[in-house]
């Protein structure tokens, strides 16, 4: 589904990824871990398209696409999907609105016909059970004084309503208390299914615990220098970062 | 980033004006230039009664002796009053019974404007007054109206059918003398919208106004005079449009509102003249007078206005809050783009007890234009508790363009509550971003984001027409910002 290869990028004349690899395939979810400024947000920003960052090198692949050349409202009607780590706010925009207008725009892209409200309402309803999330909070203006907690729902919410088929969650868990956290993975978890994937950011293990990766991968310094299963988490959480970077400090040493 | 931003701005202003066509049409028109022998002629086409005549020819005399304003944040060639034809009507082969008569050329323009003249086509039962240049060309649903008491004709057949009713109240809000383009209107105004509503009455539909321009080197005065009697209630919406052309044209207008004891007068303008092309060539001047009187206790005029058109915008529709516990409120969208310049706004001015008022304003700007709010509340002495709140929010697109502040507040009166909040923003790329990720291209994100902060005062506007104005703000502003 998705194929990064050697891909580099940097913002102004910092070097942030330098030479990323990792393959994912429908059906997988993947998690990226590191220690903060390792390049993690930088990797999900690049992949959405976001233009502050600057491509240099490498490829990516995504469904038999040049994924790097595409605008960044054709990857997400590709299906490519960001829950942002800090969502933005609209005023005067309603989240029922808001989203009316993406999934709409990414019919029209598939060739389908708009939803009408009554159809749209019913894909509506069934979607925000899935993070429990309530009408009145989608009537507000998007995002517009939401807490923490609900802004990640909204993500996740929006998610839901437009059925990606890889879904990039940016540090999801950041900011959040344990229900929420759980309400969240719960969400994800039920939209798991054998034809889409997942790239999950995250700084803590503790998110893993409740959506379980089939891969862990752990970036340093704009690399992958380790590549695992969920047991890989678990050995970050109990020994800290420090021990990969003493261990990379070896083997260059 | 910065010149991606650079070739989106461009974009915006490639976005063509689509009301520029001119209609082939013969026209009467009086010689160009403005004498007491213009005044004169337009009077007599018109038919008119002696003390109207007199009335144009003084203020006529008034406006000789007066100063164009210098005040406004707006700056533009001095206009050469000689080079405007101050009367253009078009020529119909016979003058309409009925309106199926009127000239197929005529009923192709509006129908090309999206207005129909076919009362039996309009679904959304409003009835339209047809302005072209100086005259108003089609007045539909009278005979419905009438059936309530409703008087909505042109102001032209007002003077002959309800002389008294035009003599007792034209001028009474907006005198000759009160400013220099108003009296210039009083001389040489040409027609315009009249309605009335009697004691009680409901008005059981809108009243809406088309104005179209289409003669070169014309100007159009139009006057337009609302009096509602006591408790009743009317909403009315006005239109315009015009074609693109290289020289300026300008429309200078007066509207009237008088609302009486417990009644209501809701006004929305759609203001799209044509802005001019995006070097800043050619356009409308808009300079515009519009008060309303809450005459009566209890009386309410509500102004709304969605301000996309016009190259310079000199325009504040205001309400003189005679009446105890009348109520005053403006709402305001005014966008600029290109080489536009806006300065617009208010006055809200509070005579009787317990008045209330309420500002909300919102600018836009983008390209190299500048858009300026001014507004003036004040509070006479004897305005015990009065209210206002003023809410202006100005947000600016790219950063070639400017946005102003100009408010006015005079107070003498202890017991008055004035507040006033204002907020400049820019759209955040960090906005577009997210809306592009969820698969909307530039174009769709800062429509839907310009719409949202207008949205209390789109929420305003009658539904038939609230859809309309939304597409006019995303056209006006097609992809502004990167």
């Amino acid at each position: 589904m998705l194929k990064i290869d050697n891909l580099q990028a940097r913002i102004e004349e910092k070097e942030i990824l330098k030479g990323i690899n990792l393959e994912i395939k429908p059906g997988e979810v993947h998690a990226i871990m590191g220690p903060n400024g390792s390049g993690k947000s930088t990797l999900a920003s690049v992949l959405a398209g976001r233009e502050d960052y600057e491509v240099t090198g490498g490829s990516v692949d995504f469904l038999g696409k040049d994924l790097l050349e595409m605008a960044p409202e054709d990857r997400a009607k590709e299906g490519l999907f960001l829950a942002f780590q800090y969502p933005v706010e609209i005023p005067g925009v309603s989240t029922t609105n808001f989203i009316k207008t993406a999934v709409n725009e990414k019919r029209k892209y598939q060739g389908l016909e708009p939803l009408d409200a009554a159809q749209f309402l019913k894909t509506m309803k069934e979607k925000m059970q899935l993070v429990q999330i309530n009408q009145s909070l989608l009537s507000r203006s998007l995002n517009e004084g939401f807490s923490g907690g609900e802004k990640k729902r909204n993500e996740i919410f929006q998610m839901a309503m437009l059925e990606p088929k890889l879904g990039i969650l940016d540090e999801t868990d950041s900011g959040l208390d344990i229900d929420a956290l759980r309400i969240v993975a719960n969400g994800v978890n039920q939209l798991r299914s054998k034809d889409n994937a997942f790239l999950v950011v995250t700084h803590y293990q503790r998110l893993l615990d409740y959506i379980v990766p089939d891969f862990v991968h752990v970036l340093y310094n704009g690399k992958i220098v380790r590549s695992g299963t969920k047991e890989l988490a678990l050995e970050l959480e109990e020994k800290g970062y420090d021990f990969i970077k003493a261990e990379l400090e070896a083997t260059t040493a | 980033m910065a010149e991606e931003q650079e070739d989106i701005l461009e974009q915006v202003t490639t976005s063509e004006y689509k009301y520029g066509f001119v209609t082939a049409i013969e026209a009467d028109e009086a010689p160009k230039g403005l004498t007491e022998d213009t005044v004169r002629f337009i009077s007599a086409k018109k038919n008119e009664p002696e003390w109207l005549l007199e009335y144009r020819l003084k203020s006529y005399r008034q406006w000789l002796k007066m100063e164009e304003p210098q005040w406004p944040n707006v700056t533009y060639p001095k206009i050469d009053f000689q080079d405007i034809i101050y009367y253009s009507a078009p020529k119909q082969k016979i003058s309409p019974k009925s309106l199926d008569e009127i000239d197929p050329e005529l009923r192709k323009t509006f129908e090309k404007l999206g207005i129909s003249l076919d009362e039996q086509k309009r679904i959304s039962g409003v009835a339209v007054d047809a302005v072209m240049d100086s005259i108003s060309v089609a007045t539909t649903f009278k005979e419905e109206l009438s059936k309530v008491g409703v008087i909505f004709c042109s102001m032209s057949e007002a003077v002959q059918e309800h002389p008294e009713l035009v003599k007792k109240y034209l001028g009474s809000v907006v005198p000759a003398t009160d400013n220099y383009f108003s009296a210039l209107n009083a001389a040489v105004f040409s027609d315009g919208s009249f309605c009335y509503i009697p004691k009680g009455v409901r008005c059981p539909m809108e009243l809406s106004t088309y104005f179209r321009i289409n003669a070169a080197n014309t100007g159009q005065f139009e006057r337009t005079l609302i009096v509602a009697e006591e408790g009743s209630y009317v909403s009315y919406l006005e239109g315009c449009t015009a074609p693109q052309r290289d020289e300026n044209q300008l429309h200078a207008a007066v509207v009237e509102l008088v609302a009486m004891e417990k009644a209501e007068i809701k006004y929305s303008t759609v203001q799209n003249w044509y802005p001019g092309d995006k070097e800043g060539k050619g356009g409308i001047y808009n300079f515009v007078t519009k008060r309303g009187i809450c005459a009566g206790d209890h009386a309410k005029i509500s102004w709304t206005q969605v301000e996309t058109g016009s190259s310079v915008t000199w325009k504040y529709p205001s309400v003189i809050l005679k009446g105890d516990y009348s109520i005053g409120e403006f709402y305001s969208v005014a966008v600029t783009n290109n080489f536009q310049q806006a300065d617009t706004g208010t006055k809200m001015v509070h005579l009787g007890k317990n008045t209330r008022s309420r500002i909300v304003s919102k600018g836009i700007s983008a390209g190299k234009s500048q858009n300026s709010y001014r507004g003036l509340v004040s509070v006479s002495k004897n305005a015990d508790n009065a209210r206002n709140f003023s809410q202006c929010d100005s947000m600016l697109l790219g950063d070639k363009c400017g946005a102003h502040t100009f408010p006015y507040i005079e107070v003498k009166n202890n017991s008055a509550v004035v507040e006033h909040e204002a907020t400049t923003s820019k759209i955040g790329e960090d906005q577009i971003f997210y809306c592009n990720q969820r698969g909307m291209d530039t174009e769709t994100a800062v429509a839907l984001i310009i719409n949202g902060f207008a949205k209390e005062v789109m929420n305003q506007l009658p539904m038939e027409f609230a859809v309309e104005a939304q597409k006019l703000l995303a056209i006006s502003l097609e992809g502004s910002v990167g």
